[in-house]
């Protein structure tokens, strides 16, 4: 090879190892660009429903929005008068929310508590293999379905089985939203409580088996009190689940403000009542679409307090037996 | 313990009773969960499965030169055209309001359907023809069985007049029940019997195309940056803090910041396929980014090693060999983030793509409808006739879900490599 030659192999050598150190450098850099998008995506959740509430605290005051028992923002009088905008009182979205929450839980606790014992403690693998992705089905059915079949055939369903025994249940009843919304959140109770379940150590089984107890008096006595904090974890996520749900309680529960805690009466949920707020015509800039943000901003507080604490209590709960 | 020795069967007894109570229960769970499954499905295939069909109903049509001068087709008024034919049919009727009842056998469409199956085909021309029609959705609801004729005549909408006609066509053979291709071919329309899924099957390929461009790189990206890249420090804990977070968000809030951000702040177009996609994606990037990372994180460290020691720089060592044999994984994580979007309703409320959409979109920035939302809208709508459509809408939604997941099931079987 010739010296000049080789000073060419030199230096393309070296252009060769700059270039790919600046590739190694842009790639990086993108790759941290992306992965900072979920950060931009909370902060923008964050920062639009802030700015708009904020606003909306401008007409009405927190107190007024948080404590106040009237919901009525679709009576607005004259524009150019503030008091003539409504009542913007939340407390019975939040209680409607609740107790539909709450009816979900009824319904989805033992079932989905009581599959996943069974599936993790007594089921073949045969069985486990068909029946898990059977439950997860009804995961991944779109809630707009739900809330389809809730209105179409339990509501009614329920309101002609109430009049045969004398009761007056309304045709958007709490008790339909909730229990269609308990089956929905089934399949997240017992996924969650079944890795749970399975994560108490073989060792904790055999030493109560071994000590003469049955099956059930192992899950009993020994399993569940092991594995509570997880199922109390996956049970506040699937509450936070129920609480944002939006499109049963939309077709199912209607709008109706109502301060009840009757299930067979009609009551209306944070949820419904952004979409009534945003759909159709709308002003912005009026005290009723911006309430519509504080109620999100609502809603976001809650379920990420019971994320977070649910997440924090799964994990711990899954390292101590790792 | 004494009395567990003295009295053994006794209390063996109520021990296995209550064992296999328990055992019991778990599977009554479980039977009851799948029992609702079945239910809820079934009744709406078992509703959905009249839209399927649609009726339609014969007229013959006189189509000489006297009504119709075969050199300007256009020429012709079809609408009333087609009256004239159902008049003549029935020659009985007189009043004006029988008149309108008569007319409203057939779709309000009449005149168009004629005009198009003369252009299509111009022999028909020239003398009195038997061609079919589509029926209201009234008459349809009569003919298909789905209301009953021997119910009082308050209680429906077809008056015993119209059922009377209606056997009359029936008798003459000219009734009939097919395949609904409308169903297929048609955008939305305020008439049931025309009403189709077209536009707004159209407006969610288009949104989840959207989703996808946009939410895959981002997701695949961040995902190896977090998995194979990130230093343990304090930004990438909170990052991952924040994609937990963000996959158990309610999606109504996604669709909150849509409005505030995308369309307040940003004006882009509201209603459109492009805004759509923009809030489902932000929606998918936590799932999709989760299920890559278990994906990546299932690659064995010695494939990295290899190919560092073979002199690869990370960079290379990452996406020549560790992203190519976690593909399958991710690609299955992405489908299973599609089918959530595809189903996904509140937050597309929030953006607008509730309108009344009857063309079939054709680009991103078009207001669109989407399936879901087209589900929530005809549920909604006060026609009987809509019920079916709605139950039919939700079979196609859950073909696709179905398909899609079998696609990610394909996936996973066929590539799955255990290391």
């Amino acid at each position: 090879m010739s010296p000049e030659n080789a000073a060419t192999a030199a230096k393309l050598n070296i252009t060769a190892g700059n270039r790919s150190k600046t590739v190694e450098m842009i790639v990086t850099g993108v790759l941290i660009a992306c992965s900072l998008v979920a950060i931009l995506v909370t902060v923008g959740i964050v920062f639009s429903l802030l700015f708009e509430s904020l606003r909306f605290f401008e007409r009405v005051p927190m107190s007024e929005f948080l404590f106040g028992t009237k919901w009525s923002p679709q009576t607005a009088l004259r524009a150019d008068q503030v008091a003539a905008d409504g009542a913007f009182g939340a407390v019975p979205l939040i209680t409607g929310t609740l107790l539909i929450s709450f009816i979900a839980m009824c319904v989805a606790t033992p079932l989905g508590l009581f599959s996943a014992i069974y599936l993790s403690e007594y089921a073949s693998k045969r069985t486990r293999d068909w029946v898990k992705p059977l439950l997860e089905i009804l995961a991944g059915i779109p809630t707009v379905v739900y809330g389809f079949f809730a209105a179409l055939v339990v509501a009614p369903m329920l309101r002609s089985t109430g009049e045969s025994v004398g009761l007056n249940v309304s045709s958007e009843s709490a008790l339909a939203a909730g229990l269609i919304m308990g089956v929905m959140i089934i399949p997240l109770i017992s996924s969650l409580s079944d890795d749970v379940i399975n994560a108490v150590p073989q060792s904790l089984r055999d030493a109560s088996l071994g000590l003469g107890s049955t099956d059930s008096e192992t899950i009993r006595n020994v399993i569940l009190p092991a594995a509570i904090p997880g199922i109390a974890g996956s049970l506040l996520l699937a509450a936070s689940r129920a609480i944002g749900e939006t499109m049963i309680v939309v077709m199912a529960a209607g709008l109706a403000a109502n301060l009840t805690a009757n299930p067979l009466e009609a009551v209306t949920t944070i949820t419904a009542q952004i979409v009534a707020l945003l759909t159709g015509d709308q002003e912005f800039d009026s005290a009723k679409t911006l309430s519509a943000f504080a109620l999100g901003l609502l809603l976001f507080i809650v379920t990420l307090i019971l994320n977070v604490i649910s997440l924090k209590i799964v994990n711990k709960y899954r390292e101590q037996y790792d | 313990m004494t009395s567990m020795l003295t009295t053994p069967t006794r209390l063996r007894k109520s021990r296995e009773a209550s064992e296999t109570r328990f055992k019991w229960f778990g599977r009554g769970a479980i039977a009851l969960s799948l029992a609702f499954l079945v239910f809820m499905v079934g009744s709406i295939i078992l509703q959905g499965k009249g839209a399927l069909t649609t009726s339609e109903i014969a007229v013959t049509v006189d189509l000489s030169a006297d009504n119709i001068d075969p050199n300007d087709i256009e020429a012709t008024s079809f609408d009333s055209l087609m009256k004239k034919s159902l008049r003549e049919t029935f020659p009985e009727v007189t009043s004006r309001g029988d008149k309108r009842k008569l007319y409203g056998l057939l779709s309000v469409d009449l005149g168009f359907e004629l005009r198009d199956q003369i252009i299509a085909d111009p022999s028909l021309l020239g003398g009195p023809q038997k061609l079919w029609f589509t029926a209201s959705d009234d008459a349809d609801l009569v003919l298909s069985g789905t209301v009953d004729r021997n119910l009082d005549e308050e209680n429906r909408r077809m008056s015993d007049l119209e059922i009377s006609w209606l056997e009359t066509l029936e008798q003459s053979d000219s009734t009939n029940r097919e395949f609904n291709t409308k169903f297929f071919t048609n955008g939305d329309s305020r008439e049931p019997e025309l009403a189709g899924i077209l536009s707004a099957l159209m407006g969610s390929i288009l949104t989840l195309s959207v989703c996808f461009f946009v939410s895959f790189p981002i997701a695949i990206l961040a995902a190896i940056y977090l998995e194979e890249f990130a230093p343990k420090n304090r930004l990438s804990q909170f990052i991952e803090v924040n994609i937990n977070n963000l996959a158990a968000v309610p999606s109504i809030v996604f669709g909150l910041l849509g409005l505030a951000m995308l369309l307040n702040t940003f004006g882009l177009p509201r209603s459109t396929p492009l805004v759509g996609g923009l809030v489902l994606s932000l929606m998918t990037l936590p799932t999709i980014i989760i299920a890559a990372r278990a994906s990546l994180r299932a690659v064995p460290p010695s494939i990295r090693e290899a190919a560092l020691g073979m002199g690869a720089s990370p960079v290379q060592a990452t996406f020549h060999h560790v992203a190519p044999l976690a593909l399958p994984g991710i690609l299955t994580g992405t489908i299973v983030g599609m089918a959530q979007a595809l189903g996904e309703t509140a937050p597309l409320l929030m953006i607008g793509m509730v309108a009344f959409i009857a063309d079939v979109p054709s680009s991103i920035v078009e207001p669109a409808a989407a399936l879901p939302v087209q589900i929530f809208l005809w549920a909604d709508a006060s026609e009987r006739a809509f019920v079916e459509k709605t139950s039919a809408a939700i079979i196609v939604l859950l073909v696709f879900l179905v398909l899609m997941n079998l696609m990610a099931i394909y996936l996973r079987k066929k590539f799955e490599k255990r290391f």
